[in-house]
This record gives C-alpha cells, structure tokens and sequence, in this order.
C-alpha cells in the first residue's frame, strides 16, 4: 500500500497527461476514408520516430570518452532518423500520388 | 530555462497533434504531413539546445548521427517503387522500435549504483526494450513476409502456446529483475533476447495479406515504446508524441480491420489458428 502510494506520489501528473493523450489520440483522427489508411499509417509511423529525441539526450549526457554510449546513441539517432525522414518522406510521395489520382 | 524548455515542447505538441489531424482528412493530408514534419523539426532542434544537468555533449556525434540516418531515409524513401511503400514503412517502423530498444539498454548501464530495483525508472527501462524490440523484430519479420524474401506459410510449432509462454517468461524476468536488491545484466539481455524472440513469434503465424494491419499494430507499439524511452527522460515530448501514435495506431488498425471485415482478434488468432491446423478459427 505504502509502495503504491509513493508511486501515485511520484507519477500522478504523468498518468494525468497519458491518459488525457491516450483519449486525445483515439478521438483525434476519427472518420478515416479507406484511401488514407496507408498514408495516415505512414504518417504517424513517421511521428513515432520522436523516439531520437531520447537518442539525442541520451548522447548529450554521456561523457566524451563513454564509448559504448556513444556508438549505440549514434545507431539509435541514425535508426530513428530513417524512420523520421525517410516516413515523411514516403507518406508526401504517398499523398502526391494520391492529388494526381484525384484529378 | 527549463520552463522555456518545456513551453516550447508544448507547442511543438500542438502543432503534432494539428498535423496528425490534418493526415486524417483528405483535403488537407498533405499539409498535414508537412505540419508534423516541422513539429518533428522544432522538436529535435529544441532537445539539441536544452540544458542538461550534466554530460559532454557530444553535437559531433549527433549531427553526424543525423546526417547518416537522414540521407539514408530520404534516399530510400525516394527510391522505392509506389508498389513496395507497406513494405518500406514496416522498415521504417521497426528502426524506430530498435532505437527505443537502445536507448532502454544503454539507460540500464547508466542507473546510478544502488538505484531501488522496485521503481518507475527500472520499470519504464525494461518497458522501452521491451516494446522496442518487439517492434523491432516484428517488423522485420513484417517487411520480410511483403517482399517475398521470408515464405508467407512460414511456422514456428504451437505457435499460440510459443506465444504465451515467451511472454509468461518475459514477465517472470522482469519479476526477478525487479526484486533483486542490484542490478543484474544477465537478466536484462535475458529480456532483451525473449523479447526479440517474442516479436518473430508474434508476427510469424500471420498470413502476408494481414500483414497491413500487423504493421499499424506494431506501428502503434513503436509509439508506445517512444512514450517509455520519453518516461526514463521525463520528455514530455516524447510522452506525449509516443502516446498519440499509440492512441491513435490501435484506432487506426481497428479501421483498417473493419474495411476488411474483420475483427482485430481475428486477424491475430485467426493467423495462429490457421497454422495449427485451422482449429482456431
């Protein structure tokens, strides 16, 4: 009991926002046409590569000569910036696709 | 300062949230996409200037890391063949789910010496890996089975009963872990190696045509999996970004599900089931 108090303690504001976000994310995109799925699905694949924020700091506190930090920090941003460029990338050549079909 | 920090990570979620509400609508796709791009651009550019508390820096690394990754996926993004875009995008995905599983890794090796076992930090490291590596792999084994490189029939044995214990084990690990009194880093790579094994075994029974959908799925799990490596920084950007996807991912796998009339629990057990001998459906 005591545990879990300290935890409420220490997280609550956290749960707040992941909760009203979770809502948030579930409400935002509602009526989707077929069309879009795939690109929207590209899209926000694109936004979950925010993760290279974590790669960024993860780096930025790492001491100069903290090598194994440093090598996987450095994959982690290259990873993640594939999957942030190269996503929104594919999701405009997506939806350029799509404005000529339509015309 | 750290105010400032914060505030202008607020806007950079805003302007995420009215770019991902701009993707839903098709008058206004495009820009959407440009409008997150750019949130994705302030983002990064913010958590390059933020002060930290302490650490050497390192820019060369990052803007070196950045260059490669960029160049990378601009090239591949522009190369690929219209007809081979689901496939590049579970690729895309499971980069993003390896990067969580880094940042979970490395972040172990950086607990500080007596940190508790039983706490939000050691708790939001093993959920990065976890769910990062799980992305990771599941989408590989994704990409595979769209190009053609892995067979569409291809099976592990028993794969629901594989399934369930892998993730039984995966648990039981991270019990163990937790209730040591130090950290132990055989455990750790024990969870590491279930949770990689876990995101083949997964997605393995589930047959190449659903495989769109197991995508968004696991492109929802990379979001999740960006909101832990956000809650072992406290980033908001990162939590609140992560959950979105999240959120939004399992929405949208819903819909892509029900365009095919299906149910989402079909498409998952449905794929076990068939390769057990068609007993589950």
């Amino acid at each position: 009991m005591e545990l879990l108090i300290n935890f409420l303690d220490q997280y609550l504001a956290i749960i707040t926002v992941l909760v009203l976000a979770s809502f948030l994310g579930m409400e935002i995109i509602g009526k989707v046409p077929t069309v879009l799925h795939t690109p929207l699905m590209s899209g926000a694949n694109a936004i979950s590569g925010v993760v290279v924020i974590g790669a960024v700091i993860l780096i930025r506190r790492a001491e100069a000569t903290d090598y194994i930090t440093l090598v996987l920090g450095f994959l982690g941003i290259v990873l993640a910036m594939i999957n942030v460029v190269g996503g929104f990338a594919v999701t405009n050549r997506m939806l350029d696709m799509f404005k000529k079909k339509k015309k | 300062m750290n105010n400032i920090i914060d505030f202008l990570y607020l806007i950079s979620i805003v302007v995420f949230i009215v770019g991902l509400k701009g993707l839903s609508h098709p008058e206004t796709a495009r820009k959407g996409n440009l409008t997150a791009a750019f949130a994705m651009g302030a983002a990064i550019i913010i958590s390059l200037f933020a002060p930290m508390e302490a650490g050497d820096n390192n820019y060369l690394w990052i803007i070196g890391g950045m260059l490669v990754g960029s160049a990378i996926g601009l090239t591949a993004a522009k190369k690929v063949e219209m007809t081979k875009m689901p496939e590049m995008v579970s690729l895309f995905n499971g980069l993003g789910g390896a990067c969580a599983m880094l940042i979970g890794i490395v972040e172990f090796k950086h607990l500080p010496a007596g940190t508790e076992m039983v706490s939000g930090a050691v708790f939001a490291n093993i959920f990065a890996l976890f769910i990062g590596a799980v992305s990771f792999t599941g989408s590989l084994i994704a990409w595979g089975k769209l190009n053609g490189s892995l067979r569409d029939n291809l099976k592990l044995p028993f794969p629901q009963v594989l399934n369930i214990l892998t993730l039984v084990a995966i648990i039981g690990a991270s019990a163990l872990l937790m209730s040591k009194p130090e950290l132990d880093f055989n455990l750790v790579f024990a969870i590491l190696g279930l949770s990689l094994f876990y995101g083949v075994a997964f997605v393995t029974p589930i047959g190449g045509g659903d495989m769109p959908v197991v995508i968004s799925l696991l492109n929802s799990f990379t979001g999740i999996g960006a909101t832990g490596a956000g809650l072992i920084y406290g980033n908001d950007i990162m939590i609140v970004g992560g959950i979105l996807v999240g959120a939004s991912g399992i929405i949208l796998t819903v819909m892509m599900c029900e365009a095919m009339n299906r149910s989402l629990i079909n498409v998952i057990i449905g794929g076990l089931g068939a390769s057990s001998g068609g007993s589950g459906s």
